[in-house]
């Protein structure tokens, strides 16, 4: 007797063939769709921005006529704004994570926490901008300053760089501190001495990763109202600056074709920053990640 | 001898020495209440935004009655006769963006995610990952730009009728953006299927589509599905992009080659005009941001609940 019918699977499995490799095809042009999209824009912008970047561009301030504008101020103004974004959002973010992954019991408040971390993550970037608004700019009355937008923008990554140090501390094997508390050592001894260390590759990727996303984000910064032309560079952490995103935004609304060029000029130096920036998180990652 | 003329201590004194230091004692005491003081903040954070969203939107309701708001089909809010709020256009605004981004990025990011979980070699996903991740890194503001000064020029020479600000350009480039996201959390998803399950249907006779569609993907559903409504939440959440090239026009209707204007860049086109502190448009955009923030809080809540509730474990 006959279970299979030979005919009929040769007859259905040659189209069955057929569409497994067809499809295979079409999965690898869905792959290619991303890479392709990125392939356009860098090309894009490398091709329109690369005329117009030379020295005088970097040195030059904002300005009217195309020819002559430049991103000195809006640099600065980025590294400014760094300058207050890395160490308030490290140390909260490293602080949080220390606490939730060594001290926090499990109970209702401390879940609480977990998923209002969670939750915060996923808050859009401009409601950041309305906050930053009303409590830096408004209420403490820091107005449209260094602190403000910094302080903003450090509450918005803020979530990122809390879950990256969580993964990097409870990467820390047990084993490592039982050993510490084993020779003597209190939990705050051996936090600063033996996690802390294991962890600080882990961190410092995570954190620098979270930073170039602070350093490319505009929306928080249009809505504190940070301006864009400006002829001066602040010297104190409560006056006015402008950012390189913001500048570009300035740059890309406007009609006139030759600041279309003037806008990726600025995309390219912001890239640059981005890209130097991934390439340390990277190296730190491959260096000195020990693998337990 | 420097070690004979050191003081004779044996490990016992060490100990109590150590335990009566009083330094020590106050730091183990201090330390966790700061840190749970630091932690405090992100919840700080979560107040701050909720309570100042409800408080200014409570003032702009009493300026603007909530039916009104809720139910208007105009948005006319620079009209010196007769300054309308209905929200609607707003939302449709929002709602024609995020229905073009996940056609885009639906369909290009699951079929990349079965790609790089079901086909691909290890040495392709190592290189093609990291690729994904720069796309991920990319600042909005260049995608922006790179939607008003590429897309649409390109996309006029196949719709003719299409106006320089439109919902398609920006739509499209937002469904780029949202591919990295939910082409990673789809293929986390279908990598964490076992290999027994693919192993037990390829030993059926099924090839390796019939696996990934009629195996693989039905079992990792909950997390695709999460993944789409993220993706969802990321897209109505969008500020640069369609503020650039979606243009500034509130439009109550399903026309997507015109200029429209969305939650986010109403908020944006205020921020940077000079609209000033106190009037009832300043305390729009607090409005139009609660309405924004309902939204992306339903979709991430939701998302939740799907991966959570829905999981197959294995």
């Amino acid at each position: 007797m006959r279970y299979i019918q030979e005919e009929l699977v040769m007859k259905r499995m040659n189209k069955r063939l057929i569409s497994n490799k067809l499809w295979k095809f079409i999965f690898i042009v869905a792959t290619s769709f991303a890479l392709i999209s990125l392939g356009m824009l860098l090309y894009r912008i490398l091709t329109q921005g690369l005329g117009f970047l030379d020295i005088s561009f970097i040195t030059n301030f904002a300005s009217r006529i195309p020819e002559s504008a430049g991103i000195k101020a809006a640099l600065v103004g980025s590294l400014w704004l760094m300058s207050v974004v890395a160490p308030v959002s490290i140390i909260l973010g490293v602080s949080t994570a220390l606490y939730l992954e060594e001290y926090a019991k499990q109970n209702k408040l401390n879940d609480f926490i977990r998923i209002n971390i969670s939750n915060l993550a996923g808050v859009p970037s401009i409601v950041f901008g309305l906050l930053g608004l009303t409590i830096f700019v408004r209420l403490f009355g820091f107005d449209k300053s260094i602190l403000a937008a910094g302080l903003t923008m450090s509450l918005l990554i803020l979530p990122v760089i809390i879950v990256a140090a969580q993964e990097a501390i409870r990467a820390v094997p047990n084993e490592q501190r039982e050993a510490s508390y084993g020779m003597g050592a209190t939990k705050w001894q051996t936090i600063v001495r033996v996690v802390l260390p294991a962890a600080i590759p882990g961190i410092l990727t995570g954190s620098i990763l979270a930073l170039s996303r602070a350093i490319g984000e505009t929306a928080p910064l249009v809505v504190i109202g940070i301006p864009v032309i400006l002829q001066f560079l602040p010297t104190g952490y409560l006056d006015t600056f402008t950012a390189l995103p913001m500048q570009i935004f300035d740059w890309a609304k406007r009609p006139q074709e030759a600041f279309q060029h003037v806008a990726s000029a600025g995309i390219i130096v912001l890239m640059v920053f981005l890209l130097t920036m991934n390439s340390i998180a990277i190296f730190i990652r491959n260096k000195f990640q020990k693998r337990y | 001898m420097a070690l004979k003329q050191q003081e004779q201590v044996n490990v016992q004194q060490l100990i109590e020495r150590s335990r009566n230091r009083k330094g020590k004692k106050v730091i183990e005491k201090i330390v966790p209440f700061g840190l749970f003081l630091a932690a405090t903040i992100s919840v700080l954070t979560t107040f701050g935004i909720v309570f100042t969203l409800i408080f200014e939107t409570f003032e702009f309701f009493t300026r603007v009655s909530i039916t009104d708001y809720l139910f208007g089909t105009e948005w006319l809010p620079f009209s010196s006769k007769e300054p309308l709020y209905g929200i609607l256009p707003l939302i449709f605004g929002t709602f024609k963006i995020t229905l073009i981004a996940i056609i885009v990025a639906v369909p290009f990011g699951l079929g990349a995610a079965i790609y790089l979980s079901e086909y691909a070699s290890e040495g392709v996903r190592k290189i093609i990952k990291p690729i994904l991740e720069v796309l991920a890194g990319v600042p909005t503001i260049i995608y922006g730009f790179f939607a008003l000064s590429f897309i649409t020029p390109i996309l006029q020479t196949v719709i003719p009728d299409l106006k320089i600000f439109n919902a398609i350009s920006p739509g499209i480039v937002v469904g780029v953006m949202i591919i990295p996201m939910i082409t990673s959390m789809s293929e986390d998803a279908m990598s964490s299927v076992p290999r027994s399950i693919r192993e037990g249907a390829l030993g059926l006779g099924a090839t390796k589509f019939e696996v990934a569609v009629k195996v693989v993907l039905p079992a990792a559903l909950s997390g695709i599905v999460a993944s789409v409504v993220l993706g969802i939440s990321r897209a109505i959440g969008e500020t640069m992009i369609v503020s650039l090239a979606g243009g500034s026009t509130p439009k109550f209707d399903f026309v997507f080659t015109d200029s429209i204007q969305t939650m986010t860049a109403y908020i944006v086109q205020v921020t940077t005009g000079d609209a000033g502190y106190g009037t009832t448009i300043y305390y729009s955009i607090y409005a139009v941001g609660f309405t924004l923030f309902i939204f992306t809080l339903a979709m991430n809540l939701l998302a939740t609940y799907i991966s959570k509730r829905f999981r197959e474990e294995y």
